[in-house]
């Protein structure tokens, strides 16, 4: 009897182990899709799966905000199905990701402009690129070399962590050193909230996280809007990317997911988000 | 009958084996603590030597410039170690002397009831989660600080000066009196009084002043994190400390109210030297607390890598150690093994080196305290 009983424990035994340890193939990858990734395309990933699994009630969506470098970590260590970035992966991740045998394919899924944002009751409404480049040095200190008053200008910016931060660094600060007074933080919502909060505060973030509790500047006498973006009017402007290992199965959940950008729906979530979509319906 | 009480051979080595086992499980399961604080020391050290045979040790301890995502990355980390002592500085202030008096007037001053009440509530603020302490940090004290940053600090300033103020008009006046003739002893004592009150408020009132024209341009700032930190440091030198107090035990201080003294002698001369050990100990977790603190430094610092100007400018932001560890540690890259991943392991084995030597310094002293009085 008690053989038997063993018997039964063992045959239970090796059925949960065969489980706990079977390859995570298409079944897995058709119920569940992990993202993982940028702070500033997490929002549009959240709002997508939001959607998608409002459609597909059998899947389950999961999606993490780390930073764009994180994200590639999770597609090269194969934690995340999909990993959203706000910024191209580097020469060291593609190499890593090809030395593992994942092959990183590249979405653009939308169009972000970084806006320059000061405290709504800054009397400077516009800047050029050099000027914001001489801020974020250290060459310029007060507003009142810009037309303010005469009080120290504050610094915010990302943590060099950040997606968002390498952008702005390539995109603005042209290989200069970012002054030491810089002050970071860990998210574009706790830039909003510095600078909304402090009067002599200048920061940088996506266009979808800018409202009215800022003001964006004007870079170049281009205001930062959908228009000046799409058109390439607008010097800070980035493509916004989601990373898949190789290009996914047609049909499959992950494929669908990936091309809710395309949809009229996608679209609009884009829009409602604040980024700039590639498709106009 | 004599067979069965005779254990067989194999019995008996049966029997001792599983006393080996037995005493054996029960080694490593104490050892098992020491063997996990052995294994994070080998795997810091591995991952953190690489660092200093990349980029050598010199500039790390002693160059300002923090850039390490730079092409030609830098490693100076001066200026983040500045930070965290500061901060820690700042943070041993707020809460040394509040916790160790709180503690004092938890043990010795207030009606037992109220301590019942009074010492839970304390201990729920180490119940808080660090991100709250720092969402209020970051969203609510550090624009309170920008907004009345003067006001703020000069309410802080009465908040501690006063008491003191209070208790050195006290004993000044008395010392003062005692040397007058006896006569006029009382009529010297209430002018010594006016006057050096009189002092104490024109002090104050010039310090509130001068406090009140400083103007906070950024609210994440070190004074801020400093205080957020000594507030979250306070629970465990509160507790710990009141822990000691309570354990000097009735006697002492019956012995010490027999012999006539009053009450502040025998908290100031018999209980608390009796409890020194084991407020010390207090007050070095309640460092380490703040030391090892994360979130709060990370939201709330405003993590400039610069050492303020002058140093003791806590109105700057600063950078800390683990703000920083925790903030790189996405972009460091663990697949090629850069220096801005080993980098962060240096810094955390200087914290754990620091906190070894926090350790056996208090360790050392809890035993030198004890041979003293024994």
């Amino acid at each position: 009897m008690d053989r038997f009983r063993n018997a039964i424990r063992g045959a239970a035994l090796a059925a949960v182990l065969c489980v706990a340890f079977m390859p995570t193939g298409s079944f897995a990858q058709a119920a569940k899709i992990a993202v993982d990734g940028s702070t500033t395309v997490g929002p549009v990933a959240k709002a997508f799966a939001e959607y998608y699994m409002s459609k597909n009630p059998g899947v389950n969506i999961t999606v993490s905000e780390s930073g764009s470098g994180n994200g590639a970590k999770s597609l090269v260590n194969g934690t995340c199905d999909l990993a959203t970035m706000s910024r191209f992966m580097k020469d060291e991740e593609f190499k890593a990701a090809v030395g593992k045998g994942v092959y990183p394919v590249a979405t653009v899924v939308a169009v972000d402009g970084l806006a320059v944002v000061v405290h709504p009751s800054c009397p400077v409404q516009g800047l050029t690129i050099d000027q914001i480049r001489d801020i974020y040095v250290g060459k310029i200190t007060s507003w009142k070399e810009l037309g303010g008053p005469n009080v120290p200008i504050v610094l915010i910016s990302r943590d060099t962590n950040s997606g968002t931060y390498e952008s702005f660094e390539t995109l603005v600060l042209n290989k200069q050193k970012i002054s030491d007074k810089a002050e970071y933080v860990g998210s574009s919502g706790a830039i909003r909230s510095r600078v909304q909060s402090t009067p002599a505060a200048i920061g940088y973030l996506g266009l979808g996280f800018v409202d009215k509790t800022v003001k964006a500047l004007k870079v170049n006498d281009v205001y930062p809007d959908v228009a000046t973006v799409t058109s390439g009017l607008y010097p800070i402007a980035r493509p916004l990317f989601m990373f898949t290992n190789g290009y996914p199965k047609m049909g499959s959940h992950l494929y669908s997911f990936l091309n809710l950008y395309l949809t009229q729906k996608g679209q609009e979530i884009i829009e409602e988000i604040g980024f700039v979509p590639v498709t106009k319906y | 009958m004599r067979e069965q009480l005779l254990i067989s051979r194999g019995a008996r080595r049966f029997k001792r084996f599983g006393a080996l086992f037995g005493s054996s499980l029960l080694i490593g399961t104490a050892s098992s603590s020491v063997i996990a604080l052995l294994f994070i020391f080998y795997f810091i050290m591995r991952d953190a030597l690489p660092f200093f045979r990349i980029e050598g040790v010199r500039e790390f301890f002693t160059s300002t410039h923090w850039y390490p995502s730079r092409e030609q990355p830098e490693f100076g980390a001066l200026s983040i170690f500045v930070g965290s002592a500061l901060v820690t500085l700042g943070a041993s202030v707020v809460a040394v002397p509040l916790g160790i008096l709180a503690a004092l007037c938890l043990s010795d001053i207030l009606p037992f009831s109220v301590r019942q009440v009074a010492k839970p509530v304390i201990e729920m603020l180490a119940a808080i989660p660090s991100v709250v302490y720092g969402f209020f940090a970051l969203v609510v004290f550090a624009p309170l600080l920008q907004t009345h940053g003067g006001s703020v600090l000069a309410a802080g300033a009465w908040m501690v000066a006063a008491p003191l103020g209070l208790v050195a008009v006290a004993v000044g006046s008395d010392v003062v009196a005692a040397r007058l003739p006896l006569r006029v002893q009382r009529p010297g004592r209430i002018v010594a009084a006016a006057t050096l009150g009189a002092l104490v408020v024109a002090v104050l009132l010039a310090l509130t002043g001068m406090l009140n024209r400083l103007a906070v341009s950024s609210g994440t700032n070190a004074l801020n994190v400093s205080i957020i930190l000594g507030i979250m440091a306070l629970p465990t030198i509160v507790s710990v400390s009141e822990d000691a107090l309570n354990a000097v035990g009735r006697e002492l201080r019956e012995g010490s109210y027999a012999l006539g003294a009053t009450r502040a002698e025998t908290l100031l001369k018999v209980v608390v030297p009796a409890a020194k050990s084991g407020i010390l100990a207090a007050v070095i977790l309640g460092i380490m607390r703040a030391v090892g603190e994360t979130m709060v430094v990370w939201m709330a610092s405003g993590n400039a890598a610069r050492i303020p100007s002058p140093w003791f400018d806590f109105l700057q932001p600063v950078r800390t150690l683990t703000a920083t560890i925790a903030g790189d540690m996405g972009e460091a890259d663990h697949v090629t093994g850069s220096a801005r991943y080993h980098v962060l392991f240096a810094m955390a084995l200087c914290l754990l080196a620091f906190a070894f030597v926090m350790n056996v310094v208090s360790e050392y002293m809890v035993r030198r305290s004890r041979r003293m009085k024994g």
